[in-house]
């Protein structure tokens, strides 16, 4: 099998978030590979252990694509020594301020171009939340779509895959046949730490970075703008009793007052 | 005047409560026209429904693909009715069945999509709160229809009823749309508690319940409210991960948020801090949640709550 996984930096979640010039400003933060994305690697790697594994000596491999500024090779770096071989990165000025649609047409071409089975992402960045780029993905490449994956099986002999689908509205358990989109939701496994020998091996594994025009895409014009970004005034502290007894009654009051009761 | 398409979701056969939030925001831009996608048969009875909030017509597109091929399918549809009425914007509420054909929706039209607006203005602009809700974000669509996905809750819904014109339509579902199947569904069932995204009041639990999840639950019912947890809390299999609010799981912004046992990271706060009042109980009085809370009570939370219940029940009674 040949599997590629979506991967994203993404600002640190503890990190103040800013925008500059409508865009968020992705310099002046620290940068870590976006949670959700590791619990896809994760999967991924457990997909190919269940078949006799990816690296030297296994049958299948698993790719990191990732679009963004020229140090995601940090975030990407993380999910190599987790276990992944090898990455692609696809960084170019033109895609500075790039929204979901541009996103996923950069991503489809590449994946297109590469021939993998399976696609895993995570369900949505941390940053931009959105989690609209794994069912664009597969609409792009006129593939399957099992997204929102709580638990995934992969048979290769005959080329399918079954997955839960897990949100709001409740649990569809899905089938496809090779090649899907899977975006997993985070229930589905425990990312692996790196280990030490993963984190070594990974300084040696192959990343090839692709401009827009080495993948025969043009620069686009974004599908939507900001107008106007304001930052929203701190939530000032309220009012804080100590419970010595008349809590509950304090907090009946309060309800009360503010008429929920 | 502009046409606005708005999705008609159901849920065990109710109409959902966004539907007619969903037609406030759109009658503001223009004339409204709910789509409700059947199984074969099914449509008038689902359409039939659809009778709360500013929508002048209602079109029914009946096919087995919906139930089989889920949200490809419905993309499908929706965009060849999008491209064949020229519709100016495509409006649907934040679930993940309809965030994700509004995805597949922008892609086929080639439009831009904005997902998880607040507030959308007769002119189409979005107002959208980013960043665990710090930041207040206006764009705008500038290509093609706008496909706008609404927060639920955000939009007070004019309700008045009215009475819509039905019509069918038809379409050709492409192949490649059929690629997943959904081979058995198994909807939650809905309990006597409201959806936690449609609330308007909310109690949630975390680490300090310590698993012990009757207590925010008798508060919640004591209080109309809607049960939802920490990632602490989901994590640890004390309660469904489908109630999760925070950074990976719901986002939230009732009247009223009431976090007990919660100790407020920026994971959690990401997923509630929008919400209009914030009530913390929680027993370290330097826990987080207290920075955002309105009202907090330092104490333990299976002293004041199981109280507290009995006196919203007896003020109530």
């Amino acid at each position: 099998m040949k599997i590629a996984v979506c991967v994203k930096q993404v600002p640190d979640s503890w990190a103040e978030k800013k925008m500059i010039n409508g865009f968020l400003d992705r310099e002046g933060v620290d940068a870590v590979l976006n949670d959700l994305d590791e619990y896809a690697v994760e999967e991924a790697l457990r997909i190919v252990e269940a078949h006799g594994g990816n690296g030297e000596g296994g049958a299948h491999t698993i790719t990191l694509i990732s679009m963004g500024p020229a140090r995601a090779t940090d975030a990407v770096r993380k999910g190599l020594s987790m276990g992944a071989d090898s990455a692609i990165i696809i960084t170019d000025d033109a895609l500075i301020g790039s929204d979901a649609l541009g996103t996923s047409k950069v991503l489809a071409a590449v994946i297109a171009e590469q021939k993998f089975d399976l696609v895993l992402c995570g369900t949505e960045s941390t940053d931009a939340r959105m989690s609209v780029v794994p069912a664009m993905l597969a609409q792009r490449l006129g593939w399957a779509q099992l997204t929102f994956a709580g638990s995934v099986s992969v048979t290769p002999d005959t080329s399918s895959v079954t997955a839960t689908r897990e949100t709001e509205a409740g649990i569809d358990t899905m089938k496809a046949q090779f090649p899907c989109v899977i975006s997993v939701i985070e229930k589905i496994n425990e990312p692996r730490y790196p280990s030490f020998k993963g984190i070594m091996a990974a300084k040696k594994k192959p990343m090839e970075v692709y401009s827009l025009s080495s993948i025969g895409l043009d620069a686009q014009s974004p599908w939507s703008a900001v107008i106007d970004a304001t930052p929203r005034p701190a939530k000032a502290a309220g009012i804080k009793v100590v419970d010595e007894g008349a809590g509950s009654e304090a907090l009946l009051n309060y309800l009360t007052e503010k008429k929920f009761v | 005047m502009s046409q606005v398409l708005i999705l008609a979701e159901f849920s065990a056969d109710q109409v959902a409560k966004t539907v007619a939030e969903l037609a406030t925001a759109g009658a503001r831009i223009g004339s409204v026209t709910a789509v409700v996608l059947a199984a074969p048969g099914k449509g008038a009875a689902l359409a039939a429904l659809v009778t709360t909030g500013p929508i002048a017509e209602v079109v029914i597109i009946e096919s087995d693909a919906f139930a089989k091929y889920s949200v490809p399918a419905a993309a499908d549809a929706i965009a060849q009715l999008i491209t064949s009425r020229k519709s100016d914007a495509f409006l649907v509420a934040s679930s993940a069945f309809a965030k994700e054909v509004a995805a597949r929706v922008a892609v086929q039209i080639e439009s831009g999509i904005i997902t998880d607006a607040v507030d959308v203005a007769a002119d189409l602009t979005a107002t959208q709160l980013v960043f665990g809700g710090s930041t207040t974000v206006h764009s705008r669509v500038s290509h093609g229809c706008a496909v706008i996905t609404i927060r639920p809750n955000s939009i007070t819904p004019d309700v008045a009823p009215s009475t819509p014109t039905i019509s069918n339509a038809t379409v050709e579902i492409s192949s490649s749309a059929q690629l997943a199947e959904v081979l058995s569904s198994a909807p939650f069932v809905k309990g006597g508690r409201p959806e936690l995204t449609e609330a308007q009041v909310i109690v949630s639990g975390g680490r300090g319940t310590n698993g012990d999840f009757a207590v925010i639950e008798a508060f919640a019912d004591s209080l109309g409210a809607a049960v939802g947890a920490s990632r602490a809390a989901t994590d640890a299999g004390w309660y469904p991960h489908s109630h999760q609010v925070g950074q990976t799981g719901k986002t939230v912004s009732p009247q009223l948020y009431v976090a007990c046992g919660i100790s407020g990271a920026i994971q959690h706060r990401a997923g509630m801090q929008t919400s209009k009042l914030i009530i913390a109980v929680n027993k370290d009085p330097d826990a987080p949640i207290f920075e955002i809370a309105d009202f907090g009570v330092v104490g333990d939370l299976f002293a004041v709550l199981p109280k507290a219940t009995e006196g919203v029940r007896a003020r109530k009674s």
